[in-house]
């Protein structure tokens, strides 16, 4: 008598291409395929960049930059004034930040970035932008209610604090400067650097803690 | 405090701790496109306009508003800018996608999944 088990047959099938990529993942390898046989990129590059962005990178350039701004006026005043230039002294311009604006919070000014059109971020920076700046919900609300956006990350402003609203564009990015906290007069730059979360420097955080690991 | 807007989605903030990448293939979608402007073979303004149009596409299908949605319109807006700013036809990388997936099917599990060239 022979038994044909087609519960088994079709747990060795699964089995078999358990393994199979999703869509997006098999219309990636195809790119990615097509772009190195044409000389277009290198796997080497794709592989760096992936492990740069997914690790190592994240927000400490920027947080670098903002600490230094704290406590070197003249290279605060050469970022305001030329933020491109200004990252360039310290080796971290990127192809996304070749134009970039620093802007700064101060006691009546509060500074919040979004990309209306798609995610334009300082990302040599910053590292990945964070999901949240990627959805439409962000990239609506930051416009149209941008006090509601900050409350939601638990920021409240006062009345006579002003929020200006920066749109980044595929040529022009910003990074916000937020405000020095209190009682870090005795801080080295590597410490204050600590204090500068990501958030604060898209502009939705904005009172830092004067102790790392403090706050959000 | 002001209440999130009417009809927003989960609150932002949630999304704070996300990792950025929840499968490889977010990454190198993200790669190959900063590779392709370092190269100048895309202008970052073309990219930016490919996403944002993949996005608002996305947004008009109704998809819902999260992390995945965004790569997959990444992920067009790239075979949009490799076919016109690339030279790369859609046939062709659509060919290449249902041959790497013979490739998986007829590799065993454990191997290296290689293209077969004929």
């Amino acid at each position: 008598m022979t038994s044909f088990d087609s519960t088994k047959v079709a747990e060795i099938h699964r089995q078999l291409h358990a393994h199979l990529p999703s869509d997006s993942a098999l219309r990636v390898k195809a790119l990615e395929s097509l772009l190195v046989e044409k000389g277009m990129v290198t796997a080497e590059t794709l592989d760096a960049w992936v492990e740069a962005y997914s690790e190592k990178i994240g927000p400490k350039r920027g947080a670098h930059v903002v600490a230094k701004a704290w406590c070197d006026a003249d290279f605060k005043a050469r970022l305001l004034d030329d933020a491109a230039s200004a990252i360039r002294e310290l080796g971290y311009l990127g192809n996304a930040t070749a134009h970039l604006k620093a802007v700064e919070n101060t006691a009546t000014v509060h500074n919040l970035v979004v990309c209306t059109l798609c995610s334009c971020y300082p990302f040599s920076l910053l590292g990945v932008a964070p999901n949240w700046y990627k959805t439409a919900a962000y990239r609506s609300r930051a416009v149209r209610d941008p006090r509601g956006v900050l409350a939601e990350f638990g920021v409240s402003l006062a009345d006579d604090v002003a929020v200006h609203v920066w749109d980044s564009t595929a040529e022009l990015r910003y990074l916000v400067v937020p405000q020095r906290p209190a009682g870090t007069e005795a801080l080295s730059e590597a410490e204050l650097a600590k204090l500068v979360t990501r958030n604060a420097m898209i502009g939705t955080d904005r009172d830092l803690a004067a102790q790392p690991g403090e706050g959000a | 405090m002001s209440q999130p807007a009417e009809g927003a989605v989960a609150p932002l903030k949630r999304m704070d701790g996300e990792p950025v990448f929840d499968a490889p293939w977010q990454a190198s979608v993200m790669a190959m496109a900063d590779a392709l402007i370092a190269r100048g073979a895309v202008t970052p303004k073309a990219w930016s306009e490919a996403l944002g149009a993949a996005l608002k596409d996305a947004e008009a299908a109704g998809e819902p508003d999260t992390a995945e949605t965004y790569y997959k319109a990444a992920l067009r807006a790239l075979e949009r800018v490799v076919e016109a700013h690339g030279g790369i036809p859609a046939e062709i990388v659509s060919a290449r996608r249902d041959a790497w997936e013979a490739a998986y099917r007829a590799t065993p599990h454990g191997k290296p999944v290689r293209l077969s060239r004929e």
